[in-house]
């Protein structure tokens, strides 16, 4: 496997199935009393956050210590866009510190390969969302959940249909869940207002429909999504409480997915806006699932691309 | 005053025999000089006229850690050219006689090369009130081309007040065709690639809607409108349509826009984070077809110079703009020459009679006898690699290091005075 993990086209097909076998097998382990893996002790691993994220941080956060590896959280929030320490030198402090491995969260997209491509430190690079380009962990605990909500927990997503709904255009989750559904075999269908996808959309080898009510019953996995309030303001909306109309994922929608169809979010979720509070809470709702599930496949992310050291 | 010369066995840029001599700095009968000239053997040279670039970013006064006008003029003179035009958004902005005399006394005072300043349009480069561009042009520096440049003139009433008022001095404006609104926080062109990137796009419409907006306006006002740095195939498109209807126009395009393309952003390597933006494959085909056919007058640098502190970082948070003086030579003739598309003698005049036309730069865009002995001896045979510590910019972010370059500048001559030589 690679030595970073900055983008879901740094794994090959196989590679990822494997991380996500690994994931599994590790799941096992943290369902016994003492959760804990001997494998990456004695190394240490950054969680550098430039950007607000508590969910993410602490996910990451658990896989590393349940692999028994030193974790130092740097929050670095605004200070490189800002007037304060500029990447590169957060970089060379890091590399001083003897970091064998960095998870980066960064609000500019790319920092995660400046990080990993320029000569500033040596450990692994996993990208934690950079920007409006990618969050391949999240799109691996999805796969994840999918796989172990419809495949039995084994192989590929072969034979299955998925929905991405919202605002792909800034979505780092939708551009890694797009690689990454694709490559294991998916149907991807991108449910959205014409504002919020990239204009040459086309070429991402996927459906698109701008209307959600047309073949909901055709979905076996419905993923909303988050919108950001402030988009209105840029025009790529009328207003939210259209938005949640022709966008969200309500009762009456929700009641004309078939029977074995799972809904998905990453959070955090704006209830009332993308998702309303009944589809959160439904039972084909794998929301709370996402989350469990995103420490086991950030534990095997971290075991494949350190451990074999 | 400079010894007469004379240089034999050049060639010219056609490609022909060639005998250049000056007297007094400028270009004489080769059958009239002294016998005191010297005679110096160019053989394997060949002679252009000094280049003449239109589009230059000094930095000076205000930015000096990235560029002075004398490291400019080093670099413009180590490139070919003998006549560069400094953009106005310095510190303070040249919007006033003050700066560009400044700025044009630098240049006179290094003497390596002449330096026109480009005056503001509009006060502060803000796009709302007009600057004293009678005044800069009465003054010493003799101001002939306005541009906000890294600003478009957008309100159509300034533009069009613009175009109107610099009739009375026979003035161009050059315009930034970017439309500020489709671009806020733009990183990269608008396609495929910033898609999948996730960075935000810079929409080819938003450039081309601004130059047919302006050729709009210019045909009914009838002044002189240049474009800068083109970079797209439906700007071209606009331009060759307005050409074609008589309407008073000028284009250029800058060599990186006619080599590079977006698929570079890949990287995140923000040297080739530039304004306006690396456009696609087709759209560089497009440029190439239109300095071809004429559409594109000039060819100009947008030289821009910055310290390695402001790319060295995430692109997002990385300075647009790359140098360009010292490459622009090669980086066209690969582009334009060595693909089939021109001959030299055809790239040279896009590179320094046009715009030496367009500036009206006297005494600079030709060899003919009378005239100023501005010329640069190349040697096109011979490739060179360019690398950091060759580059004499103050600035180091070329998007071509490492690379072979075709087609080496050998020697540049001011006013018959050697101002280069390697």
């Amino acid at each position: 496997m690679n030595r970073h993990l900055l983008s879901i086209n740094d794994l090959s097909k196989e590679e990822a199935i494997n991380l996500l076998d690994t994931a599994a097998e590790l799941a096992r382990v943290t369902e016994t009393p003492v959760k804990k893996l001997p494998t990456l002790r004695g190394r240490t691993i950054v969680n550098l956050f430039f950007e607000d994220s508590t969910r993410t941080r602490i996910s990451f956060e658990a896989a590393a210590k349940r692999l028994s590896a030193d974790v130092i959280n740097f929050s670095a929030k605004g200070s490189s866009l800002s007037k304060g320490e500029s990447l590169k030198d957060t970089a060379l402090t890091l590399q001083a510190m003897g970091a064998d491995g960095v998870v980066i969260r960064h609000p500019a997209s790319g920092a995660a390969h400046r990080l990993a491509s320029q000569k500033w430190m040596s450990g692994s690079v996993i990208n934690a969302g950079d920007g409006t380009h990618e969050h391949p962990t999240q799109a691996l605990l999805d796969a994840f959940t999918i796989r172990e909500s419809l495949k039995d927990s084994s192989g590929d997503l072969s034979g299955l249909h998925v929905a991405i709904v919202g605002d792909v255009l800034h979505s780092r989750v939708a551009r890694s869940n797009v690689l990454l559904l694709r490559k294991l075999g998916a149907k991807v269908t991108l449910v959205a207002p014409p504002t919020l996808l990239p204009v040459s959309v086309s070429s991402w080898g996927c459906s698109v429909q701008y209307d959600f009510d047309s073949g909901l019953h055709s979905f076996d996995v419905v993923m909303m999504l988050r919108v950001q309030r402030e988009r209105m303001e840029d025009a790529f909306f009328p207003s939210e409480r259209e938005y949640a109309r022709r966008y969200g994922l309500n009762a009456a929608r929700l009641s004309q997915l078939n029977s074995s169809c799972i809904v998905m979010h990453p959070g955090p979720m704006n209830r009332g806006l993308e998702i309303s509070a009944d589809s959160a809470d439904s039972e084909k709702s794998v929301i709370v699932d996402q989350v469990k599930n995103g420490v086991a496949v950030r534990m095997a992310a971290l075991y494949l691309l350190l451990g074999g050291e | 005053m400079s010894r007469n010369l004379l240089f034999k066995n050049l060639k010219s840029a056609a490609g022909k025999p060639l005998e250049l001599a000056i007297a007094n700095g400028r270009f004489t009968n080769v059958d009239g000089l002294s016998q005191t000239a010297e005679i110096i053997d160019g053989k394997g040279l060949t002679a252009i006229p000094g280049l003449v670039d239109l589009h230059t970013h000094l930095r000076e006064p205000g930015k000096e850690d990235a560029e002075t006008v004398l490291s400019g003029s080093k670099a413009a003179v180590a490139g070919g050219f003998t006549a560069i035009s400094a953009m106005p958004n310095t510190s303070p902005i040249a919007d006033t006689a003050g700066v560009v005399e400044q700025v044009f006394r630098l240049g006179k005072s290094h003497d390596l090369c002449d330096v026109f300043p480009i005056g503001a349009v509009t006060l502060g480069q803000q796009g709302k009130i007009l600057s004293e561009m009678g005044a800069m042009h009465s003054s010493e520096a003799k101001v002939r081309i306005f541009s906000d440049d890294g600003h478009c003139v957008w309100d159509s009433l300034v533009m069009r007040r613009a175009l109107e008022y610099v009739k009375a001095f026979g003035g161009v404006i050059a315009q930034h065709a970017q439309d500020p609104r489709l671009t806020q926080g733009s990183q990269m062109n608008e396609g495929e690639i910033s898609a999948a990137l996730g960075l935000k796009g810079w929409p080819a419409a938003a450039e081309e809607s601004i130059i047919a907006r302006d050729l709009l306006l210019n045909q009914h006002v009838g002044s002189r409108l240049h474009i800068c740095h083109l970079t797209t195939a439906g700007g071209v498109e606009l331009v060759r349509w307005a050409k074609k209807r008589g309407i008073q126009v000028t284009a250029e395009v800058t060599p990186h826009h006619l080599l590079l393309t977006d698929d570079l952003a890949r990287s995140y390597d923000p040297v080739y984070k530039v304004n306006p933006p690396l456009r696609t494959e087709a759209d560089v085909m497009a440029l190439r077809e239109g300095v071809v056919d004429g559409t594109i007058d000039v060819i100009a640098t947008d030289h821009a110079p910055h310290p390695a502190e402001d790319k060295d970082c995430e692109w997002a948070a990385a300075a647009f703009g790359m140098i360009g003086l010292e490459t622009a030579l090669s980086v066209s003739y690969k582009a334009l020459v060595e693909s089939g598309l021109m001959k030299l003698e055809e790239l040279v005049e896009r590179m320094s009679g046009a715009p030496a036309r367009i500036g009206r730069y006297e005494g600079h865009g030709s060899l003919s006898i009378g005239n100023e002995a501005n010329f640069t001896l190349i040697d096109t045979d011979a490739n060179w690699r360019v690398e950091t510590l060759g580059i004499r910019s103050k600035s180091k972010n070329s998007p071509y290091l490492g690379m072979e370059l075709p087609v080496t500048v050998r020697h540049t001559f001011l006013r018959g005075k050697e101002v280069f030589s390697q």
